[in-house]
């Protein structure tokens, strides 16, 4: 297919299609309300239903009993309304159900703003709801990957029948950009039968229930033994992270990731003629975090700045990777505030200098 | 060689239940199996289990099933519905869970007119987090949340869900029976009959409310509850059928004519 302009917010939803998803359950929420809307005039076109459910609650729920019945869906919302969502998003991953969902960051904490923001770190990569669990996280840098990982996120769920969220923030919703849908895509993981699913028991097959209740404690701990297994999987086996000048010398190594990292490449490219040295590392999985990749990189260089629109909540995971081997620095704007390319070269050139301070370990 | 006369439906597992002694989640559990059995549904039905009493209706019923979260059973149907829409998709919820958490779940279900159909057991209480206060609760009604019985001036009155449902300007089927006494059960079956024979036509939404008792937690002997609830309930929660798709509604059931003249509660 020929390269076409598409805003974020459209390919995000065209993917999913293409990945022949034809079911999508969704509420109102800006900056993300162009997934709904497209979704609303697309899917009919291609036999699929769209509902416009009445709350992010029920929505979720409509995608969990969706998922129950073994078809492809997803939902997209943005920060308030990914909080409503928690709830189905624990039922989900407890009754090992695939889907797929977005979440197009907007500033926090509360009702906050509509600007972009990567506040909801914590929430997608930390738990969010309640109980044991994870989601597979992939975080786009623009609207061609942002397409890409879509389509890769419903392979994934479907081969680890867990829910796969896709993190975008405000400006991967909002932007537009050339895009491409590959024909004759070839699926990223093997896609096992969904056997499992709950259809009717027709011609006598045992009754499938999807479930996630277990009063026996200890079968409640053998299935999160279990859910732990496939996370460990993920963890082995999906680490998706891109490095940029790695393979040359540096000074600073800097780890970002999603639209923030492609100001910070603006940056670190205008430093090169400086003289100033930065790489960059820039995870696309957040669950599973590149800690190999990361602390690998800042191996060659004398400090790390991680760059985000937030307080700094992927310092944690940084800090992490490095175990106190290398000064970890940290700038972020909030609130729906962006970076420049001028802010970050001046933090790198700030640390190559010695001027800046390192952020105080957790 | 003897006929059998009288079996387990197919669509009711072979299992004992936890339900308490009186309790009618057991009569009405047998009259849903009996109506997914008589119309050749359950291999093509999917039951959504709630939250409270019935949490593990999955384990009593032989045909799939898909838990719920609290209150959120009819979304959850409308997403195996909206999916597979050849499937009977049927949530079975209690009191608390459908007219309390999960009000706008049911309303707004109700209002899409999404094909599904709804078994709603008031019992007037919280059966399953021992005896607390529901929307249905009577005034005067005592529970381990308002251990002075309900007052009207604090809690409101009791909501009643097939009355509030049938408002609604959506075609749907909606029904209000109880099980207290074998005629009741009888007619009972008859309204959950036609609910699932208007989904299996594809025709519209369908709730059938079922009055139920709760011995353990209202304190009273199962023998005195049925007479309780005969008493209390069935006043203020008339039986008979409140909506049809064709429009005509508030007609009374076969057993609904008599109650609703003589125990209205206005």
């Amino acid at each position: 297919m020929a390269k076409k302009l598409m805003k974020g917010s459209e390919a995000i939803g065209e993917a999913a299609i293409q990945a022949g998803c034809r079911l999508f359950f969704g509420y109102p929420i800006t900056p993300q309300n162009e997934i709904p809307e497209y979704m609303s005039h697309r899917l009919p076109q291609v036999g699929g239903t769209f509902v416009q459910a009445e709350s992010e609650v029920a929505a979720s729920n409509m995608l969990y009993g969706a998922a129950g019945s073994g078809e492809r869906v997803f939902t997209s919302s943005s920060s308030p309304g990914i909080s409503l969502m928690q709830e189905a998003i624990s039922y989900l991953a407890g009754s090992e159900l695939p889907c797929v969902v977005v979440n197009i960051m907007r500033a926090g904490p509360g009702l906050g703003g509509i600007l972009p923001s990567q506040s909801d770190y914590f929430q997608a990569t930390k738990g969010g709801g309640h109980g044991d669990y994870r989601l597979l996280v992939l975080a786009p840098w623009s609207v061609q990957e942002a397409a890409d990982l879509v389509q890769d996120a419903f392979d994934l769920a479907d081969y680890y029948r867990n829910p796969v969220l896709v993190l975008g923030d405000g400006l991967i919703g909002q932007m537009m950009e050339p895009v491409e849908f590959r024909t004759g895509r070839v699926p990223c993981k093997p896609l096992p039968p969904k056997d499992w699913a709950a259809t009717g028991c027709k011609g006598g097959r045992a009754t499938n229930i999807i479930n996630s209740l277990f009063l026996d404690p200890q079968v409640l701990e053998h299935h999160n033994q279990k859910l732990q297994a496939k996370y460990a999987a993920m963890v082995r086996d999906e680490v998706r992270c891109v490095e940029y000048g790695t393979e040359a010398d540096y000074d600073v190594l800097v780890v970002a990731y999603g639209t923030v990292a492609r100001v910070c490449s603006t940056a670190i490219e205008d430093l090169g003629a400086e003289g100033v040295k930065a790489a960059m590392v820039r995870p696309v999985t957040l669950f599973p975090f590149p800690y190999e990749q990361v602390r690998r990189a800042a191996q060659k260089a004398k400090a790390v700045l991680v760059v985000e629109l937030s307080t700094g909540q992927m310092v944690e995971d940084v800090q992490l990777a490095l175990l106190g081997t290398r000064p970890v620095h940290f700038f972020g704007r909030q609130g729906g505030m962006l970076a420049t390319p001028e802010e970050v070269a001046e933090q790198i050139r700030a640390i190559a200098a010695g001027r800046s301070g390192e952020v105080a370990h957790g | 060689m003897a006929e059998t006369v009288f079996r387990r439906p197919e669509a009711l597992a072979d299992v004992t239940t936890h339900y308490c002694p009186g309790c009618t989640h057991g009569v009405i559990h047998r009259l849903v199996g009996e109506v997914i059995d008589e119309l050749g549904l359950r291999e093509r039905t999917v039951g959504i289990a709630p939250v409270g009493c019935s949490v593990l209706a999955y384990n009593y019923f032989a045909t799939d099933f898909h838990e719920a979260s609290h209150g959120r059973a009819p979304a959850v149907a409308t997403g195996v519905k909206r999916a597979r829409p050849d499937l009977i998709v049927f949530s079975y919820q209690g009191d608390g869970d459908l007219a309390s958490i999960g009000m706008a779940e049911i309303i707004h279900c109700a209002n899409r007119g999404e094909k599904v159909t709804v078994v709603f057991v008031n019992n007037a209480i919280y059966g399953m987090t021992g005896g607390q206060m529901a929307p249905t609760t009577m005034p005067g009604q005592v529970a381990t949340t308002c251990p002075l019985g309900r007052d009207v001036n604090l809690a409101g009155w009791p909501i009643r869900v097939a009355e509030l449902v049938s408002t609604l300007k959506t075609p749907a089927y909606v029904a209000r029976a109880s099980v207290h006494s074998p005629l009741h059960a009888v007619a009972a079956k008859e309204m959950l009959r036609t609910a699932f024979r208007y989904q299996k036509e594809n025709v519209c939404f369908s709730l059938v409310e079922i009055l139920s008792t709760c011995p353990t937690n209202w304190g009273i002997p199962p023998a005195e509850s049925t007479a309780w609830l005969e008493k209390n309930m069935l006043p203020y929660y008339p039986l008979g059928t409140f909506k049809t798709p064709g429009g005509e509604d508030r007609a009374p059931g076969p057993l609904g004519r008599g109650r609703r003249g003589s125990g209205h509660a206005e």
